[in-house]
């Protein structure tokens, strides 16, 4: 555990300096550690194939790019990412995204492992199905819908039917951590 | 005196329901309600159908195979049901959407219990009813993530010793009714593909009649007869595809021009659309023994965004009648083809014989999603009258030579456009909250929405267990500002005898008694008796959390009249406070949250099962 919050506090303390490339330094020890760990029964589309791309070294996405994050906002429609947890973030078979709790932790890295790995009460594990970039760009989204990023690259506008004020308006939640039961 | 001996003996009570003397002023009689017997023809024991007409307990969620939840118990009558008090309670532990309706078998309460769909036996024999038995059949904890409207479960069946029941990981199970050992259980569906199964089966003889629920995550829909001696499926009736996956045979007649054809659900789809296109079948099985029919709905078609499926989606938001033994086809029709709203067709066809314009007539009675009462002859399928009883923008009625629904041009959703002032809203009119139907009186009691939305259709990806919608929903109250209503509605007149407003959508079941009584119960957590024939409240009870169950009334080991309720706010309707979601989107569980913004502010989540009685 330790390694990772120190990563974590790292990130946050890096993530201010707006043109740095922070990710690239981080050490391969800031992917998720056990990529091949999945935790859900579920696996959307056809049976998994094998990564498309070899894992990257570092993040693959900018949570200071404002394109990143807006493509994040796209890819969370485009995978049905909006089913589950609605259209802005407030939940429906998933929890809500756009609120202050987190079951499994609000650091891009912890939101990287949920979307890979899955989660036991019904997030499926999209290993394989969604490529390394657009993970880490979906992640920059999630993180925008509770206002966790920077407002100048936080999506302003929908081109949908707008459920829920955008994205850069979004006051931040101080994450904290949601109890789930874990199933027996 | 003893239970038993207070229960009317079950020849008699065979006999009334085929008396017409029974018949009242030209209302409708129970013909057919008892589900046919679970033997062959000349075994001696008793057997669960029969018992089914025993008013004492409540075998089947919807009270016996014609779906009526009406009850000869009248001990609790319009003039003393004010005085009606809490005798006890039992907590499930649980906080999400409690949707089911108890069993009481013997001196035995049974209720399922929503995700992970423990079975629990309380013993009504002793005091204070304590817990006999619990079974766990412990589903696959993924399955939660692809329920699309909570973690419900609808109630059980019981037949000749055993109950049936089905986990939302798709399995339907039977364990014994005495010990609470699992006697078999069966995979029916595929989490992966979204698959989940939540409603109340049906048994009709030697088969247990289930299906599946999905229809926002693009499934295939079907309707599967098991049976209840082993859990192997003996039939198994998909909603869409070929006539063969469909078991549309040479006995196949449906009455409308529309549904004849070969193969019409394949071609009534773009080119492989049916594979992934809905009809789940998560609603009420009915059952006519004289015709030896069973009649269900199917859900809707997928995705929601209708221009991804040019044609009217057959066999999707309609009605099959089929036998029960084979499950080959011998009817159907469908309340809304080329669906554009998410109506489906899985409303409870209730079984009754009724007079219309003056002759009589063998019906299905239909509260349906698209806001019409419906009148089947339910030998052929063929639509006698489909009356408004909600707010209607999309429709302006039915076709009675073509069986057709009438689509209001301009009101179209699909691609690209936003489509303002949907009534009624998806959940429709009515949604699976089961009416219950005196067939003395001829009166139905719907628990009603009343909801509209805009809408904006865009492209549906499918990716196998994951949403397959397509489209944004924003809901709102319709016109009143009344998100709900209780509606007394005299079928054979086609008119509303009297509407009750409900803040929030009546989202609960109904049971209505001989005593001229009738029970709901509230998202705001009130569990009320109304006068049957004139909606006068009589009673009310404040529950711990919103109703969203099935009231049921019987007759405990003591002699007394009960009545039972579990409260438990969550399902769709409900998803804002069961599921924790975020009010500050309008598009949270499907777009229904936003409706319900200020249901956290009137009810709490938690499990509870409520029983009345006079003291
Ligand atoms: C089939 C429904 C479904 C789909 C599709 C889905 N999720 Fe989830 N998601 C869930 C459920 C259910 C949970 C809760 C899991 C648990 O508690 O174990 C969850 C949990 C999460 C969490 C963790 C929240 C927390 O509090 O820690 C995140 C982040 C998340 N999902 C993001 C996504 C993204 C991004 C996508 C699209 C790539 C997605 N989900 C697709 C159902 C879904």
């Amino acid at each position: 555990m330790k390694p990772r919050i120190l990563l974590g506090t790292l990130v946050l303390l890096t993530a201010c300096e707006r043109e740095q490339r922070r990710f690239q330094e981080l050490p391969a020890a800031a992917r998720p550690a056990a990529r091949d760990v999945q935790v859900s029964e579920l696996q959307p589309g056809p049976v998994a194939a094998p990564p498309s791309e070899p894992a990257p070294a570092t993040r693959a996405a900018s949570e200071d790019n404002a394109y990143d994050v807006s493509e994040g906002k796209r890819l969370y429609v485009w995978f049905n990412c909006a089913g589950c947890h609605a259209a802005g973030g407030g939940g429906g078979m998933g929890p809500p995204l756009l609120d202050a709790k987190w079951r499994y932790g609000s650091e891009p890295e912890n939101i990287y492992a949920t979307i890979v790995e899955g989660r036991p009460n019904g997030m499926p594990s999209f290993r394989g199905k969604i490529p390394d970039t657009q993970v880490w760009q979906l992640v920059a989204y999630v993180r925008s819908m509770s206002g966790l990023l920077k407002k100048d690259v936080a999506p302003g506008r929908s081109d949908t039917l707008n459920t829920r004020p955008s994205e850069s308006s979004k006051a931040r939640e101080t994450p904290r951590p949601e109890e789930v039961e874990q199933p027996r | 005196m003893s239970y038993r001996s207070r229960l009317p003996p079950l020849v008699l009570a065979g006999l009334f329901l085929l008396t017409p003397g029974c018949k009242k002023e030209g209302g409708a009689h129970p013909s057919s309600a008892q589900a046919s017997s679970n033997l062959p023809a000349g075994t001696t024991k008793p057997d669960a159908s029969k018992l089914a007409e025993d008013d004492g307990q409540w075998l089947t969620a919807s009270k016996d195979a014609a779906n009526t939840r009406y009850s000869r118990l009248k001990d609790i009558h319009a003039g003393n049901v004010k005085d009606l008090k809490l005798a006890w309670t039992w907590s499930t532990g649980l906080v999400r959407g409690h949707e089911a309706a108890p069993l009481v078998v013997g001196g035995t309460m049974y209720v399922v219990t929503p995700y992970p769909n423990r079975l629990v036996a309380l013993d009504l024999t002793k005091e204070g009813a304590p817990v006999k038995w619990t079974y766990e059949p412990a589903p696959s904890p993924s399955a939660q993530g692809v329920a699309c409207c909570d973690v419900v479960n609808r109630g059980a069946a019981y037949a000749d010793g055993r109950l049936f029941y089905n986990t939302l990981d798709a399995h339907t199970v039977a364990v014994d009714a005495q010990t609470g050992k699992e006697l078999w259980k069966t995979k029916l569906g595929d989490i992966n593909k979204g698959e989940t199964m939540t409603m109340a089966p049906l048994v009709v003889r030697d088969r247990v009649i289930v299906g599946n629920s999905g229809g926002e995550m693009g499934v295939r829909g079907w309707a599967a007869g098991l049976d209840t001696k082993t859990g192997a499926i003996a039939w198994r009736a998909m909603s869409t595809g070929p006539d063969a996956d469909v078991l549309i045979g040479p006995h196949f007649k449906p009455f409308y021009a529309s549904d004849q054809g070969k193969d019409l659900g394949v071609r009534t789809w773009p080119p492989d659309q049916w594979k992934i296109g809905g009809g789940s079948v998560w609603g009420w099985v009915s059952y006519d023994a004289a015709l030896d029919l069973v009649f269900y709905g199917t859900g809707n078609p997928g995705p929601w965004n209708p221009d991804q499926r040019p044609g009217d989606n057959k066999w999707t938001c309609g009605i099959f009648a089929r036998r029960p033994s084979t499950g080959e086809a011998v009817w159907f029709y469908q309340w809304s083809p080329h669906d554009l709203y998410d109506h489906d067709g899985i409303n409870e066809s209730i079984v009754a014989d009724l007079t219309v314009d003056g002759k009589p007539r063998q019906v299905l009675i239909h509260p349906g999603r698209t806001g019409y009462v419906y009148v089947l002859d339910r030998a052929t399928g063929q639509v006698l009258s489909a009356t408004p009883f909600g707010h209607i923008t999309t429709s302006t009625g039915v076709d009675l030579k073509t069986g057709r629904l009438q689509p209001v041009p301009g009101m179209e959703t699909g691609f690209d456009k936003t489509i303002r002032g949907i009534c009624p809203a998806a959940p429709g009119s009515k949604d699976w909250s089961p009416s219950a139907f005196n067939p003395e009186t001829g009166m139905l009691y719907i628990p009603g929405n009343n909801l509209c939305e805009d809408a904006q259709g865009y492209e549906a990806n499918y990716i196998a267990g994951t949403p397959y919608v397509g489209m944004n929903t924003k809901m709102y109250a319709g016109p009143g500002g009344n998100r709900g209503e209780f509606i007394g509605w005299d079928v054979a007149a086609g008119k509303k005898v009297f509407g009750i407003p409900e803040k929030f959508p009546v989202w609960s079941g109904v049971v209505v008694t001989a005593g001229d009584v009738a029970f709901y119960g509230t998202m705001d957590g009130w569990f009320k008796a109304v006068h049957a024939r004139t909606g006068q409240e009589l009673w009310k009870f404040k529950v711990g959390s919103g109703i969203i169950g099935q009231p049921i009334t019987f007759r405990g080991p003591d002699g007394k009249q009960y009545v039972s309720v579990l409260s438990g706010v969550g399902g769709w309707a409900g998803a804002i406070v069961s599921g924790e979601l975020d009010p500050r989107d309008d598009n949270i569980a499907l777009g229904f949250g936003g409706a319900m913004k200020d249901l956290p502010q009137n009810t709490t989540r938690g499990g509870m099962l409520y029983t009345f009685a006079l003291p």
